[in-house]
């Protein structure tokens, strides 16, 4: 791949059984700020069997071009029939950036593109700017757990290319009347050439409600809520405001909560309207997984404690005892339309 | 079954902090400590090891101090250490540190089964290990809960965001193991005194001739560095107020409805 020739910023629009992630779409917001750095077209590239939603995405989230590769093989991902597909577009249509979302497939797909294609890859991006007199993407990302943030530049390989954190960035706003052009390249993998076979899906137990990445408010618990019955406070004032609830490393560490209840570096990337922060003292691991949240309200009884550097509303006080969510549930019932929220 | 695991040497997180004068990370007093994906992934090999016979061995790449990990996998029951080391390899990104391990499996191998780490906790990439599958040519499965042989056939189990993948491969597999795969076990205290004095060799540069030198170190690394700095954070949030709980609560959800966030 040429420096002089490759063209294009292309967005990876990962799915699952047909459904479009929105990291993907996350991602044609920021993949449309490089195309414009770069004044180059802005392509989400869908593989899949079933590729409608995510093609009508695309289009919703303003992508120029979308190059689709449908097929039967694609059902489910495998390395080696995304991979195949994904690098025969390549060799084709010769991109000069590629933005993949940093899910668990999409890093998996990263990882294969960068060594086949002999390139450089950022992983887990947090910010994306576009040096103006070179042409490089400077892909910024976190490392040591948060403590450091190191700006990355692959200024001597083409395509260049970056995994991004799901919540890191908003969605862009929704352009009904985009009408990209629709490219449909017929890409078979053959199935002697796809290694891993799919035999059985076991959907995640629905264990404590909503997706943590899907919520609009969050409300966590760290190692001040002293115990696992304490958490279902927290579950009664998620349950009035129409949220969820997430929790520290120290809380699952304690066995209070799931892994999958996680917020943080080795956990999920939140970026919710509301994120209510209890008993969490703030470590950087903790906050690189929810800095970017619309409004984060810290409660803990250190006033000291780092999660105040984040906060935009701080109060000191002590959890368990003081029985803060009741509180703060009885006052957002009384308040007109917020129980009808709550309860929408 | 002859299996290796990819181990790494990290600072541990949790320990670091920041000079709140200079603005740089502390690493001094840092301990450093085998990457904890890494040891679940030694786990899983010496549970397939328990299961179906073999060895395991395990490599890391790094500095002479990076022995310690290795030390310290023998202590749980793998039966040989290597360190990948050489002032050529240093300074390699994810592509080049995982064409290098990959060259070393290639040397010590063959192996079936290759397992590291879902990710390392200082770089956080989580890109080495499905990397190295791709230079060997090698099937990969990522984020894998558990795998067992059945009719010469590998049926792991892969945790990915909506559930759980139930997955048919063959041999030769690299898997990157999380930290929901299983509980490391401890060391014996015979091991732990084998470990401290068994030999690990070193594989550098000159046991590699035909590697491929633009693929190795900084040189061979397709991503630079600009620059890093550490997170700037400033309080500016609003303190709320009160002389009970329960006013402090609607203070808050006021100030939270004003502001239209409720």
């Amino acid at each position: 791949m040429s420096f002089e020739t490759c063209k294009d910023v292309w967005v990876f629009i990962e799915c699952f059984q047909g459904a479009p992630k929105s990291v993907g779409f996350e991602l044609l917001g920021q993949g449309r700020k490089l195309a414009d750095g770069l004044k180059q077209q802005l392509c989400a590239v869908v593989i899949g069997k079933d590729v409608d939603k995510a093609v009508e995405g695309a289009a919703r989230y303003g992508a120029d071009k979308v190059y689709v590769v449908k097929g039967d093989e694609y059902e489910n991902y495998t390395a080696d029939a995304y991979g195949h597909a994904f690098l025969e577009l390549v060799s084709k249509y010769d991109p000069n950036t590629i933005l993949v979302g940093a899910m668990v497939n999409g890093r998996d797909l990263g990882s294969k593109l960068a060594v086949s294609l002999h390139i450089g890859l950022t992983a887990d991006c947090t910010a994306l700017s576009v040096e103006a007199e070179t042409g490089n993407v400077v892909w910024e990302r976190p490392a040591f757990g948060g403590n450091l943030y190191a700006q990355i530049l692959c200024s001597e390989t083409r395509p260049q290319m970056g995994t991004c954190r799901p919540g890191a960035f908003k969605k862009p706003a929704v352009n009904k009347d985009n009408k990209p052009m629709i490219i449909e390249e017929a890409i078979h993998t053959p199935a002697d050439q796809i290694r891993t076979r799919v035999l059985e899906f076991i959907k995640a137990a629905e264990d404590q409600g909503m997706r943590l990445d899907e919520a609009d408010v969050i409300v966590s618990g760290g190692r001040a809520m002293k115990n696992a019955e304490n958490f279902a406070v927290l579950q009664e004032l998620a349950d009035v405001l129409g949220g969820t609830v997430g929790c520290s490393r120290a809380a699952v560490d304690a066995g209070w909560m799931p892994q999958t209840r996680q917020v943080g570096q080795t956990g999920s990337t939140v970026s919710p309207k509301i994120y209510f922060a209890c008993g969490i003292s703030g470590a950087v691991q903790h906050v690189a997984g929810m800095s970017e949240s619309g409004t984060i309200v810290a409660i803990n009884k250190d006033e000291t404690a780092p999660i105040f550097e984040v906060a935009d509303y701080c109060i000191v006080g002590d959890l368990p005892e003081s029985n803060f969510q009741t509180q703060a549930k009885a006052g957002a019932c009384s308040r007109p339309g917020l129980a009808g929220m709550a309860a929408g | 079954m002859n299996i290796v695991v990819c181990i790494k040497q990290v600072p541990d997180t949790t320990e670091i902090r920041i000079d709140p004068v200079k603005n740089t990370l502390i690493r001094q007093g840092v301990p450093s400590i085998m990457n904890p994906f890494d040891k679940n992934a030694l786990e899983t090999a010496l549970q397939l090891k328990d299961a179906y016979g073999g060895k395991v061995v395990v490599i890391s790449m790094g500095p002479g101090q990076a022995r310690a990990v290795l030390r310290e996998a023998i202590s749980m029951g793998a039966d040989e250490g290597y360190l990948v080391t050489d002032r050529a390899f240093g300074g390699s990104d994810t592509y080049a540190t995982s064409y290098i391990l990959s060259q070393a499996i290639e040397k010590l191998g063959p192996f079936d089964v290759i397992l590291g780490g879902k990710q390392a906790i200082d770089g956080d990439t989580g890109q080495t290990a499905p990397s190295i599958a791709e230079h060997l040519g090698a099937t990969r499965l990522t984020y894998v809960l558990d795998l067992k042989v059945e009719n010469d056939k590998v049926i792991a189990r892969r945790q990915v965001e909506e559930g759980i993948e139930v997955i048919e491969t063959s041999f030769p597999v690299l898997c990157t193991v999380t930290k929901e795969s299983n509980k490391p076990r401890y060391a014996t205290v015979s091991r732990k005194l084998y470990s401290m004095s068994c030999d690990i060799p070193e594989l550098t540069f000159a046991d590699f001739p035909d590697i491929d030198t633009t693929k190795i170190g900084l040189k061979g690394s397709p991503t630079k560095v600009k620059a890093t700095f550490t997170p700037k954070r400033t309080a500016t949030g609003v303190t709320i107020e009160g002389n009970s709980p329960s006013e402090m609560a609607r203070s808050l959800i006021h100030k939270l409805a004003e502001a239209k966030v409720l």
